[in-house]
């Protein structure tokens, strides 16, 4: 409320009229303001620093100023649910169990996911299962921005309800007009697909499901079903074999869907004076012979007739075989499978029927129990015939509609120009894929596919298993599996869930828990015991059929699928284009591979660069018709007479600019056989870099960095192997002759409190096969840097397997050349010995050393780096402080094993850079654990501290010991050879304990004194 | 002052040249015009200079992955250009303070400008082991810093650390030595100034120098005291800079005679180093009188020696890697031979060990053009000798599965030229602002070892 009151100031207000209260009244201030002083002095105003413009930019800036920190920053907020999952914990992983079945690849696997992404594959080992390259390489698939992200019609985006009514007018119109509606689809296992698609067939009339293979097993169907009665694939227990002899079956690469390093490796690990004996015949360098004990080199067109050879040696009719190297090879494994009875095995690569059937009577003959018919695979069902069929048909115009899954068929086809011609004649074509490519490009309805690890499904890898796969995260795209697609079409309100769990529970669980099976990944229906007898089929026919098989041309061409690509569908993905390929040892490309011989006659070089990078000629190959333009590396073991080209590469839709890299050998595939006989090879102008991790490719006669013996040798317990095969580096002490680890410079440190980490690698088991690379990359976010700056010898792998050749026939060989070296020139001297050296055999000795920081508990790193970035951890890791690091890359050039990986640039979220770090999809596959490093610091392995950490504290807040070999790092989890062994030394139960102490342990580079905690052990041959 | 010499040496100071002269002699570059050959030259350095601040920039502002490191060969023209221009800046305080504990008078005409060169090139050669980290940004890390995170240390066994105090420490003494030797001068200079800017400069510049008795007699005692403080340092620098690589585990690397070898290949590029500069000083700067035949030849005989000492240790290194028997010793050794990189070794052993040879003949050592141009051989070899160890030494060690090569790139170029660029830019600097020759010591022998005085002496004996 307002007041009237009135306040005098002083008495003079009293008066009406009063002078002082008029002036006060005029004037606000009663003493005059010296403006003049101011204002006034000219001189004094333009002397004076602060201009009107000065005073304005003054009064501007504070408010703006004021303004400003009156306003509110703008906060992020994280959500926190709701209603909290139980299960999930931020910052704690959860592990779900699930299939992979893409068609190429088959594996029970456990996903980890962290914060609802799923950053990790790992083997489900508790049900056998074991991981590829590929496999723990497609969690970055994935988070592929380039996948195709909503179904579209011809191209154009449309909607998944207007896509089911146009689909469905269009099966019905096929129905209608009586032509049949076809799936073509990769391998399909999935029990309940199948009988969804019988059930569509019921609505639909005419459906027939073609299945396919990119990489054909055809013949091995083929022949299996003559002799046993059933298509499908044998399983192969190599565990179980003391003698392995594979013609042209690469068995430790993707040979029936691969899997089969588990069992060889096993027995390939001396356990009391026995291990298995591998001969291997083939024209490639493979996985398999690159680790087989006896290698013989053959044309692909000669594989047939080495059968037919091994099987007269074997089980009569002819006694003996004309002299010959190949004959007496032949010879010797036949004597060797004689010797093993049913302890033996032949292989064969061949995707011919004949060929499959002679290997399937050798096995019947000797009684093989490393065969097992009674328990078949399904990783590989795919039918040619139907297929060629298939195309010819929709060619004719006899098809109604075409529905490809699993598969990208206008790629990997051979014939895929006639397929997509073929496409353009049916009435319906649609394409169920999560990648937007070849396939996609060409159909009407391209429709947007989930990732495996979003979708439902099952798998029944062999008989028996049955698998599930389950989602592992929402859908990160306008997806819909194809399964939900079949059953709207078909009218179905069910989601695919709910059919897969009606139809387990009714046809597979039997009563048993479905939330158990979906824990497991796996549900294995109760062994029956039935024994499957082999049919008498009269094999007369494919002998004389093989033995007829003459060479053709002067060139073979082998085509092969590499480590790294496979198929080609995951030609997207970083990692895998920047694994190495384990032979070769080259990145982001195929190539073809030829023998020195056959090089030197076409006038093809290989050579280096100033900064050490491969380049290499350019060939022109024509097969069949058909020509491409290929780099050539010169491939040590390559038959004389044969090429090899790799599957998967060439691709370019859906792909980045990166990524489109090599040449597709699928058009080359004719009959969809590996095997190429027409082929004809000329030198054409120009040169191809390549991007090679591994420059220098023979061991150089240093036996102590890769120790190798023979069975003999390791099983005669006379021997010191101190002294002889595993020796130990002496040095001269005090006049003694000492063991050159027993002298030390260094304080003394008592290791024997705590954990303390170790590796064992075993040389016998490690087969090259690449999955710890990836998983290493998976773990530790390690960047991608690309083709250019591997050319530059930059690649960040903190895991590499070294790959060596030997210079002479065998390792020991190299060795004893070294040792006869005497002088300096002439033809015994060191200048041309040590030349020669470098130079890899025509058919060399391969074996595969993974290296990573072998974590030395005297580390030459950590003495030299100036700021103490890098230095030893108490539990025997080798550690490094990022931000402390301020990279005088002091510590690589220091590192005896060269294993520390430099930032050169700002790998994360560089443009330059364009994989998986550039690229919002790409960078939730980084485990959060790890940090991403920064350009300017060193990195290297860190024997995944983040994982024992966890397991650490796992086991305390559980109040309970870390259990025996509970440590894991990712390399040797991936490891399914059994190759990598981690553990704690001072747990005395851990199986790393004892193998450090085995007979076979060594460390690298004993002599430097570095006392690593990575542990070697001996590879030990058994050579026939 | 002047003490007598005998008249069978070879004068120091020729013609007839007064105090005055001197002083003159020495004052003209500093008060006369450019002349446009100076100007080209230092245009040409400037240029080079940018090139190598932009290259610098670039290198910062990229990545290290700039330049054609890998990740078997992590130092090459980095540290090869640290190494060679700590080598070079060795023969300034060899000439300042070793031949001046040892009273040799010759020193005098040269040591001015050594020591520039010697301050100049540690300059370049501090600019490497900071540009050449990754994380250029964090290089206080290296010092000794007191922090906020309690035990966070260097690390003091990385002889890295023992190179930052070796290079600070050689540094500020070279730079106090030569200062205080340029006191008078700077004094001489003031005094002499007409324009009150230039007088005001070089009156800083001579810290007030008066000239006073008790003046002079405290500079001797500071002279005297720093050359025994710098003397230590001209073995220790590069003992500590060669440590780098003889404390590790390299088979080329890991030698015990490096530290030696190391210093007398310091000299011998300082030296040559010298040569180079001087030669063409002593025309653009008509110091003919000062820096005479003699002093060239005493040096060429100093490059000749040491040039000798690295030789044999080249020899004995060789011996040693097949007397060891370790055979990775062994195929470094081969490897650096006669390898691929066979060109690099051929072009350092041709340089280093076999042209100095040619010094034992007395017509070419006292030649100035031979001496120039085998100075500049010298300097080539010298930069072929760091770049043969530290390369070849990597390039393929322990594994050969990590064998691979190393190719510069442009910024590499770009880098080293610039640090040459910046070296002339401080030097043509230098020419034309500072006193060139310590005149003020020069002048205490005038009359020992001076022409005229040495002339009129025989006469007197006649």
């Amino acid at each position: 409320m307002a007041s009237n009151k009135k306040y005098w100031k002083s008495v003079e207000e009293l008066g009406e009229s009063s002078a002082v209260v008029d002036t006060l009244r005029q004037n606000e201030f009663v003493e005059e303001i010296p403006t003049d002083e101011f204002l006034g002095d000219k001189e004094t105003l333009e002397s004076s620093s602060t201009s009107r413009r000065d005073f304005l930019k003054y009064v501007g800036f504070t408010t703006a100023a004021a303004s400003l920190a009156a306003c509110e920053g703008p906060v992020v907020k994280t959500i926190p649910y709701v209603i909290k999952p139980e299960e999930i914990i931020p910052g704690v992983a959860d592990y779900y169990a699930t299939t992979i079945a893409d068609g190429f690849d088959f594996a029970n696997i456990l996903v980890k996911v962290r914060d609802g992404r799923p950053i990790k594959i790992e083997p489900n080992k508790e049900v056998g299962g074991s991981t590829n390259a590929r496999v723990q390489a497609s969690v970055l698939s994935l988070y592929d921005s380039k996948r195709l992200q909503a179904p579209t019609a011809n191209g154009e985006k449309i909607s998944w309800s207007a896509a089911d009514t146009a689909i469905v007018a269009k099966l019905n119109e096929c129905k209608e007009a009586n032509l049949p509606i076809v799936f073509l689809s990769g391998s399909c296992a999935s029990p309940s697909t199948k009988r969804l698609i019988e059930q569509f067939k019921e609505k639909y009339g005419d459906v027939r499901h073609v299945i396919y293979d990119s990489v054909s097993e055809t013949g091995a169907l083929d022949a299996f079903e003559e002799m046993y009665g059933k298509r499908a694939l044998p399983e192969y227990n190599l565990e179980k074999a003391s003698v392995i002899v594979a013609v042209g079956a690469d068995f430790l690469g993707d040979w029936q869907a691969g899997g089969f390093e588990i069992g060889y490796a096993k027995g390939r690990i001396p356990t009391d004076g026995k291990m298995s004996h591998h001969a291997q015949f083939e024209s490639n360098m493979t996985l398999s012979g690159a680790n087989a004990d006896n290698r013989t080199r053959i044309r692909p067109s000669q594989e047939g007739l080495v059968l037919v050879k091994l099987y007269q040696a074997l089980i009569g009719g002819v006694a003996t075989l004309e002299e010959s190297p190949l004959n007496t090879a032949i010879l010797k494994a036949a004597t060797k499978l004689k010797e093993a009875g049913s302890k033996g095995v032949v292989l064969a690569g061949a995707n011919d029927k004949n060929a499959q059937l002679v290997a399937l009577a050798i096995n019947k003959a000797i009684g093989s129990t490393v065969i097992n018919p009674a328990v078949t695979k399904n990783v590989r069902l795919g039918n040619d015939a139907e297929v060629a069929q298939l195309i010819a048909d929709m060619n004719a115009g006899k098809i109604g509609a075409v529905l490809t899954y699993n598969g990208n068929a206008a790629y990997t086809l051979p014939n895929a120009q006639e397929f997509v011609a073929g496409l353009k004649k049916v009435k319906l074509s649609v394409a169920f894929t999560s990648a937007d490519d070849e396939t996609a490009s060409v159909v009407q309805y391209a429709l947007a596919a989930p990732h495996y690890l979003e979708a439902w499904g099952d798998v029944m890898i062999s008989t028996g298993t049955y698998s599930l796969m389950q989602p592992t995260i929402q859908p990160l795209f306008d997806t819909r599996q194809y399964q939900d697609s079949l059953l709207k079409w078909m009218g179905d309100d069910q989601s695919f869930y709910d059919y897969l769990k009606e139809s387990w529970s009714s046809n597979v669980l039997g009563g048993a828990s479905w939330n158990q099976a979906l824990h497991d990944g796996v549900f294995k229906m109760p062994a029956t015991d039935v024994t499957v007898a082999a049919l008498n089929v009269d094999i007369d026919a494919a002998l004389t059929t093989l033995g007829k098989q003459s060479n053709s041309g002067e060139y073979e061409l082998k085509l092969y699928s590499k480590t790294g690509m496979g198929d080609g569908q995951m030609a997207n993905n970083p990692w895998l284009q920047e694994l190495p390929d384990p032979i070769s040892r080259a990145s982001w490309d195929n190539y073809l591979t030829m023998s020195k011989a056959d090089a030197e006659n076409l006038g093809v070089k290989n050579w280096h660069v100033s900064n050490g990078a491969l380049n290499g000629s350019k060939i022109e190959i024509t097969v069949n018709g058909i020509s491409e333009v290929l780099p050539v590396i010169i491939q040590p073991g390559q038959a004389v007479g044969s090429v090899g080209f790799a599957f998967g590469y060439g691709r370019k839709n859906g792909l980045k600019t990166d990524m489109q890299t090599g040449v597709n050998a699928f058009p080359f595939y004719k009959g969809y056989d590996t095997t190429q006989t027409d082929v004809s090879l000329k030198l054409v102008e120009g040169e191809h870099e390549f991007a090679c991790v591994q420059l220098q490719n023979t061991l150089m006669g240093r036996g102590d960095i890769l120790k190798e013996t023979t069975l003999d040798t390791f099983n005669d317990h006379s021997l010191d192997p101190k002294h002889t095969w595993n020796k130990v580096p002496m040095v001269t002490l005090n006049h003694n002759e000492v063991e050159a680890t027993t002298v030390d410079l260094w304080t003394k440190f008592d290791r024997s409190i705590g954990h303390h980490f170790n590796l064992s690698i075993d040389l016998n088991a490690c087969t090259g096969c690449g999955a710890c690379v990836i998983a290493c990359h998976a773990e530790n976010n390690v960047a991608v840097v690309g083709k250019a700056e591997i050319r530059m010898s930059r690649d960040m792998h903190w895991l590499r397997i070294d790959r060596y050749y030997s210079s002479e026939d065998t390792f020991v060989g190299d060795n004893e050349f070294k040792d006869n070296i005497d002088g300096l020139l002439g033809r015994t001297g060191a200048v041309q010995g040590f030349k020669k050296l470098e130079d890899p055999s025509d058919n060399p000795e391969v074996v595969f050393q993974p290296v990573m920081c072998q974590h030395c508990n005297h580390a030459p790193c950590e003495t030299v780096c100036p700021v103490a970035a890098t230095s030893h951890g108490r539990q025997g890791q080798n550690q490094m402080a990022y931000n402390r690091c301020v990279g005088t890359r002091y510590c690589a050039n220091n590192c005896p094993y060269k294993v520390r990986r430099f930032n050169w640039f700002q790998y994360p979220e560089n443009k330059e850079f364009d994989f998986n770090m550039n690229d919002d999809y790409g960078r939730m596959v980084l485990n959060p654990d790890v940090v991403v490093r920064s350009r300017g610091v060193m990195e290297k392995c860190s024997m995944c501290i983040q994982m024992t950490q966890a397991t650490i504290l796992h086991a305390k807040k559980e109040g309970r010991e870390v259990r025996k070999d509970e440590f894991q790092t990712a390399c040797s989890n991936a490891c399914s050879s059994g190759a990598m062994i981690f553990g704690d030394i001072n747990n005395k139960e851990d199986k790393v304990a004892a193998l450090k102490d085995d007979r076979r342990s060594y460390h690298l580079l004993e002599h430097v004194g570095t006392q690593p905690n990575v542990v070697y052990q001996v590879k030990v041959t058994n050579k026939a | 002052m002047s003490h007598y010499e005998a008249p069978i040496r070879e004068p120091l100071i020729i013609g007839n040249k007064s105090y005055h002269d001197i002083t003159l002699d020495v004052a003209r570059p500093v008060e006369g015009k450019a002349n446009k050959l100076w100007w080209a030259t230092f245009l040409v350095a400037l240029a080079a200079f940018l090139w190598g601040l932009g290259s610098i920039f670039y290198t910062i502002g990229t990545g290290i992955g700039v330049w054609g490191l890998n990740k078997t060969v992590g130092w090459a023209w980095d540290i090869t250009n640290f190494v060679w221009w700590v080598g070079i800046g060795h023969a300034g305080t060899l000439i300042s303070a070793v031949l001046l504990l040892f009273r040799q008078k010759w020193r005098m005409g040269i040591n001015r400008s050594a020591e520039a060169m010697t301050i100049f090139a540690v300059v370049q050669a501090g600019l490497f082991p900071i540009i050449h980290m990754g994380r250029a940004w964090n290089a206080h890390f290296v010092l000794p810093l007191p922090n906020q995170f309690g035990s966070l240390w260097t690390n003091f066994n990385s002889p890295l650390l023992w190179d930052v105090f070796a290079i600070s420490t050689y540094l500020s003494v070279s730079l106090v030595f030569w200062w205080t030797g340029l006191l008078p001068d700077f004094a001489m200079l003031r005094d002499r100034a007409v324009k009150p800017f230039q007088k005001k400069i070089y009156g800083l510049l001579s810290f007030g120098w008066t000239g006073r008795a008790k003046d002079w007699q405290r500079f001797e005692e500071v002279s005297l005291v720093l050359a025994g403080l710098a003397t230590p340092l001209v073995l220790s620098v590069h003992t500590i800079v060669s440590f780098d690589f003889a404390t590790s585990v390299i088979p080329g690397w890991h030698t015990t005679i490096f530290p030696p070898y190391f210093v007398a290949g310091a000299v011998f590029s300082g030296f040559a180093m010298v040569n180079t500069l001087l030669i063409i000083m002593r025309k653009v700067v008509s110091l003919e009188a000062y820096i005479t035949i003699q002093h060239i030849e005493l040096m060429n005989i100093v490059i000749m020696v040491t040039g000798s000492i690295v030789g044999c240790a080249y020899i004995t290194e060789l011996f040693i890697a097949w007397y060891s028997g370790v055979e990775y010793e062994q195929y470094a050794f081969l490897n650096r031979a006669t390898g691929p990189y066979w060109w690099a070794y051929l072009f350092m052993m041709s340089c280093n060990v076999f042209s100095p040879q040619l010094m034992w003949f007395k017509r070419l050592r006292t030649s100035f053009m031979f001496s120039f141009f085998i100075a500049l051989v010298v300097n080539v070899g010298m930069w072929f000798e760091r770049f043969v160890i530290i390369v070849t030494s990597l390039h393929r060690d322990y594994l050969p599965s990590s064998w691979t090569m190393f190719s510069p790139t442009f910024v590499d170029i770009g880098i080293y030229v610039g640090t040459i660029g910046f070296f002339f830019v401080l030097f043509l600097l230098y020419a034309r602002t500072f006193p060139v020759i310590a005149q003020a010591e020069i002048k205490s022998i005038l009359k020992s070892s001076g022409d005229q005085y040495k002339k009129l002496r025989a006469g007197n004996h006649e």
